[in-house]
């Protein structure tokens, strides 16, 4: 009986994962196809062949989208980490008159889509001569409430009295924020990490927008180029392109899935 | 011989002395967190409140091409809007798209988290199986879904005609367009959602699940009596998040369909994007930004108000 239950479990456990992982197995396949054979129709390749992979790095920069997007996604991770540790800091340890009004404003942001702010946004980036730069792309999106949030919660678990110690001690708010807060908190810190980097990557609506030029266009333009310009025969190059553009993610996730299911809840439901 | 000469002015007394103090360490103490906050305020201000406001200004204006105001319009661009059947359409599209992907993304994701939430052998793999369409980005989700929507080699049609039925042009056809867009972003998000959902399985102490087994209940009686209700709050927290996604929906809409045919998936940010940056009626597309803030900002209110009473409740 319980034999049964397992094996049903586990059967059930497969067809699932079947279905979710078919698309990511179909476009894997057809990357490894030439171009013939993916308008014949066959979903198992014949002959085993890398020309698709050669044709994506030929005809697009799809090495330099990449590049753009890893760097984009590094630079507002490194950028969110900073301004949202220090801002939750001053929120759990300093005393100051008005913090929690400042908190209060901080969290009232989650009520503002950034789709609604875009226009302007859009504008100011063209002013401010930042379109087709870097810059444009990673400034914009250094502060952020829910980091604000999820690193206030794990601060707040550090006993206060280590504080009070480190006062008496004469240590600086600047140093105890460097040497104690941040390294209690790498758990959270890897949580929004890993977080902030996949939500970078996935940028699109924005660097639509603000970039016209294959020096700084990230990957997911770099794809809808791609798509845009390929005729039926060479699928093959499109799907091996995104094959290639899936990894860095994939890895990502692999590496912090763990972290990630822990630490989101803590800042999801107090 | 010039001995010292008393102050002429006797000094403060005491109680006026520590107010000082205490006044000067206030501003002290105010500078300092004012420097933390400061990066976080300034980004706020520049990149949030400031366009917040400015869309708000520019939604009752005319503007010109380069976004520049050119003519008080007053409420012009919202009376617009309600009469125009293109705007209804769009709401309509949203809501639909709405209630295609939420509770179908939340309900599978429940699924799967329950059946990974027991620990068996290998249990991690399949764990990470389910999580990994959150590595899947917009783009790369997009690019794939297409090919296997091709009406003519893609993987769903020769399935379709394999078993005897009609070849579809999911993404071209007025009907099925919508619903094809559904069924790829309903994959894309699952992941997120199945990672939240098994986070706020294993908060439910495991005494509870042994304390029901002993009174004899079954699998599913468990699931009505203990599960749902303690997992409530991460549903629903869940279920809002999947909501203000589906609100926001614009990449799979770009590379997939266009808003077409014939607008229908012409959804709220998509139609946005296309007034502004197509057409460049900034004015009116800053109308139908306020439009979409509000809407957004009434549901993550929801949220809050919700959560807190739960967090009370418990």
């Amino acid at each position: 009986m319980r034999a049964a239950r397992a094996t049903a479990h586990y059967v059930l456990l497969c067809l699932c994962s079947v279905v979710i992982l078919f698309p990511v197995a179909y476009a894997l396949l057809m990357s490894l196809m030439d171009g013939a054979a993916i308008l014949s129709g066959r979903l198992w390749p014949e002959n085993w062949t890398l020309v698709n992979y050669e044709a994506a790095f030929q005809q697009a920069p799809l090495g330099r989208y990449l590049w753009n997007s890893f760097f984009v996604a590094f630079m507002i991770t490194l950028g969110r980490l900073i301004v949202s540790s220090l801002a939750a800091f001053a929120f759990v340890f300093l005393r100051f008159p008005g913090r929690d009004r400042w908190f209060y404003i901080c969290i009232a942001t989650m009520l503002v889509p950034w789709e609604a702010t875009v226009i302007p946004n859009f504008l100011t980036i063209q002013a401010l001569g930042w379109t087709n730069h870097y810059v444009g792309l990673i400034v914009p999106f250094w502060a952020m409430a829910f980091g604000i949030f999820l690193l206030r919660q794990q601060f707040k678990q550090i006993p206060h009295e280590l504080y009070e110690a480190a006062q008496l001690s004469g240590i600086g708010n600047f140093r105890f924020f460097c040497r104690v807060v941040l390294p209690l908190s790498k758990t959270s810190l890897v949580t929004l990490a890993v977080y902030s980097f996949l939500d970078a990557w996935n940028m699109y609506l924005w660097p639509l927008l603000v970039t016209n030029d294959d020096r700084v266009r990230t990957v997911q333009i770099g794809l809808k180029q791609l798509q845009t310009q390929e005729i039926a025969s060479s699928w093959g190059v499109v799907m091996a392109a995104a094959v290639i553009a899936m990894l860095p993610t994939l890895l990502l996730l692999f590496a912090g899935q763990k972290q990630l299911r822990k630490g989101l809840m803590q800042g999801a439901i107090q | 011989m010039n001995e010292r000469v008393s102050p002429v002015f006797p000094p403060a007394p005491w109680s006026v002395r520590t107010k000082r103090a205490a006044r000067q360490a206030a501003m002290k103490s105010w500078l300092e967190g004012m420097v933390y906050l400061f990066p976080s305020l300034l980004l706020f201000g520049v990149f949030l409140f400031y366009p917040l406001g400015r869309t708000m200004y520019l939604s009752v204006f005319h503007t010109d091409y380069q976004g520049q105001p050119t003519e008080f319009a007053g409420l012009a661009h919202f009376v617009a809007l309600l009469q125009d059947d293109s705007f209804w359409h769009s709401l309509k599209a949203t809501i639909l798209f709405a209630a295609l992907t939420v509770p179908t993304t939340v309900a599978v994701s429940f699924g799967l988290a329950l059946l990974v939430h027991e620990t068996r052998k290998g249990i991690g793999i399949f764990r990470t199986i389910f999580a990994s369409t959150m590595g899947m980005s917009v783009g790369v989700a997009s690019v794939i879904w297409m090919f296997m929507y091709n009406p003519a080699i893609g993987i769903i049609n020769r399935l379709l005609s394999a078993i005897g039925g009609v070849p579809v042009s999911w993404l071209l056809d007025q009907d099925t367009a919508l619903y094809a867009v559904a069924a790829a972003t309903i994959w894309m998000n699952i992941g997120l959602t199945f990672l939240l959902l098994l986070a706020g399985l294993q908060n439910i102490d495991p005494s509870l699940y042994e304390s029901a087994r002993i009174a004899g209940m079954s699998y599913w009686r468990q699931l009505w009596t203990v599960t749902v209700p303690l997992l409530s709050p991460t549903l629903f927290f869940v279920t809002t998040v999947s909501l203000i996604q589906a609100l926001q929906t614009f990449g799979q809409i770009d590379f997939l369909t266009k808003g077409g045919p014939v607008e229908a998936t012409n959804v709220f940010v998509y139609a946005i994007y296309r007034e502004a940056f197509v057409n460049y009626q900034f004015g009116s597309a800053s109308a139908q930004a306020i439009v979409l803030f509000l809407i957004i900002a009434l549901v993550t209110f929801l949220q809050f108000r919700f959560a807190e009473r739960k967090v009370h409740y418990q």
